[in-house]
């Protein structure tokens, strides 16, 4: 038990106490899965460029990054569908490749047919059949509410109906690990929030998850811990709220004469950006900042000074990548 | 004690039938999926039947009608590798789908026995309907040995090619997949005799024949309907042995080579 609470989990407590929940997932492992100074390239392209990252006990990590930031083949390194070229993956443990960390984890994917003449009972059905010891087939239809449509073919599913479907896949075998890459992609909100309860109730049941998203707002709901990942590399970690505002702390808006290239050189200005005629100037101690700008510049106007959205932190990270594109 | 010792051998049981389960319930499906699947199952079962309605009637009561059965029932063992894996297979792979089931402890043998048992399943049908529609209204009688052996050779027949398809599903752009499979079908159904006997093809077809494998399965059929003497069976067979080797061995590389990118 001590173990457990030395553990440095980013969840309450209260949801990984209670014991009974928790026989069937070994203690002693408080990493369920690991990339160690990965490495992977595509021909000349480097989609992981040395990245490290640690996935904890009964904790739910967002891989936030816009396209082609390497989220999803961090995900297929962890499931072992590809190797890494340099460095070292473990899930549970194991090689990923292993029979035995394929039993222990579930996977969510972009998939974009699937067989659509079977019914979603049958889908549930043959992958329950893939494990030893798979949750029941109530259980699975309830979590990812599936309730309903179990005798509905897929083809005649909507679009997040079938994303519903995907993820019940990935609880048939009552994984320790949920890996989901882009779980919410095409779902309505009402999906989408359904989805965000039941991947907190996986991890209150003490797994993990581990999910890719662009939507900004889905990490800000779900994480305990957000890692953005931008061209291949881990570019900050944190809380939401430390990514929010240890990252770009204040961001503050106006018209002025200065020079971008000046602005930049002010004190504590971490980036810059021009927006029509105005200068966006993201600043951790935006006071400073703004005492220079109005002393240099008698004609400033259309001042503005708010705390960055998560949307644009993460556009000062990344360096103005549009996320959705 | 006594409940524990009865309690542990069920569940070691269970643990070592679980690879044969998962194969039964992944064929089930596939076969299933297939089946219900309306373009596909009467796209490869109607095409032979519905030739047969058309040029088998034509020479209805002829040696001829019987030679069609032979003729289509290899036909349907190549349509169904071709199109049910070949397709099926380039599909799920572009598609994400291969991915999540490999991603999932479901054993490759399941996932490819599956398959090869469903082609082989389809082939069957088409030998059967084919068999019936000749006794019903081709004016020919197949015997009920003849009618065996030729079902068999469909289930047989079936495994070099799928072992084809399962190259050809690594070979082919998902999106021209049905137009190069085509491509490869029709010209293999004409030159291998599966539409008319090889003696009534141009000359340079006549030579090129013997190389191919479906050639030597047309051989076979027209064995088990007893319209070709069997003195050739140990080189046809040998000619199909080598081709599953060699496209296991083919399908094999590509495999390997698409599981470690």
């Amino acid at each position: 038990m001590s173990t457990i609470l030395s553990t440095p989990l980013a969840v309450p407590p209260t949801q990984v106490a209670p014991a009974g929940t928790l026989d069937s997932r070994p203690a002693a492992e408080s990493s369920v899965a690991t990339l160690e100074s990965v490495v992977k390239r595509y021909g000349n392209t480097e989609a992981l460029r040395g990245y490290d990252m640690t996935l904890r006990r009964g904790e739910i990590v967002a891989l936030l990054g816009p396209n082609g930031a390497g989220k999803t083949t961090a995900v297929r390194l962890l499931l072992g569908l590809i190797s890494p070229d340099e460095g070292r993956v473990r899930v549970l443990g194991r090689d990923p490749r292993s029979a035995d960390a394929r039993r222990r984890l579930g996977a969510m994917l972009q998939v974009a047919r699937v067989p659509e003449t079977l019914l979603v009972r049958e889908h549930i059905a043959l992958f329950r059949s893939y494990y030893p010891r798979p949750l029941p087939a109530a259980e699975v239809m309830r979590s990812a509410g599936l309730e309903g449509i179990e005798n509905r073919k897929f083809g005649d599913l909507s679009g997040g109906q079938r994303q519903r479907v995907l993820f019940g896949l990935a609880l048939c075998g009552d994984p320790d690990l949920v890996l989901l890459d882009e779980p919410t992609i095409g779902m309505d909100l009402q999906s989408r929030r359904r989805l965000w309860d039941a991947v907190r109730a996986l991890a209150a049941g003490g797994r993990s998850v581990l999910l890719t998203t662009h939507y900004l707002e889905e990490a800000d709901a779900l994480a305990d811990r957000v890692i953005v990942i931008d061209k291949g590399r881990a570019i900050r970690e944190g809380t939401p709220s430390e990514i929010k505002h240890g990252v770009s702390g204040r961001r503050i808006r106006c018209v002025t004469r200065l020079t971008p290239d000046h602005v930049r050189a002010l004190p504590s200005v971490m980036s810059l950006e021009t927006d029509r005629d105005a200068l966006v100037i993201y600043a951790e101690h935006p006071e400073n900042v703004v005492r220079r700008l109005l002393l240099e510049d008698d004609s400033l106007h259309g001042l503005e000074v708010s705390a960055a959205p998560l949307e644009d932190a993460f556009l000062a990270l990344t360096g103005g990548n549009d996320p959705s594109d | 004690m006594s409940a524990n010792t009865l309690a542990i051998p069920p569940a070691a049981a269970a643990d070592a039938l679980l690879p044969l389960r998962i194969l039964f319930k992944e064929t089930q499906y596939e076969l299933a999926r297939l089946l219900r699947s309306r373009a596909y199952s009467l796209s490869i079962i109607g095409f032979p039947v519905m030739f047969y309605l058309i040029f088998g009637m034509a020479y209805r009561g002829t040696p001829a009608a019987l030679y069609l059965i032979a003729g289509y029932t290899c036909m349907g063992v190549v349509s169904s590798c071709l199109f049910g894996i070949g397709l099926v297979l380039a599909m799920e792979r572009a598609q994400g789908w291969l991915d999540l089931k490999r991603a999932s402890p479901m054993p490759r043998f399941a996932y490819i026995g599956a398959k090869v048992v469903s082609c082989a399943a389809f082939a069957l049908i088409i030998a059967s309907v084919l068999i019936l529609l000749g006794n019903a209204v081709g004016g020919i009688t197949v015997t009920a040995t003849e009618a065996a052996s030729l079902a068999g050779l469909a289930i047989v027949g079936s495994i070099p090619f799928a072992a084809m398809g399962f190259f050809v599903a690594y070979l082919v752009p998902p999106n021209a997949g049905p137009g190069i499979i085509n491509l490869i079908y029709l010209p293999l159904s004409f030159a291998s005799g599966f539409w008319m006997p090889v003696s009534r093809l141009p000359h340079w077809l006549q030579a090129v024949a013997p190389v191919l494998p479906s050639y030597h399965l047309a051989q076979i059929a027209l064995v088990c309907v007893r319209l070709a003497p069997a003195h050739g069976m140990g080189l046809h067979w040998t000619v199909l042995g080598g081709f599953t080797l060699l496209m296991l061995a083919a399908a094999w590389i590509t495999f390997l080579r698409n599981e470690e990118t």
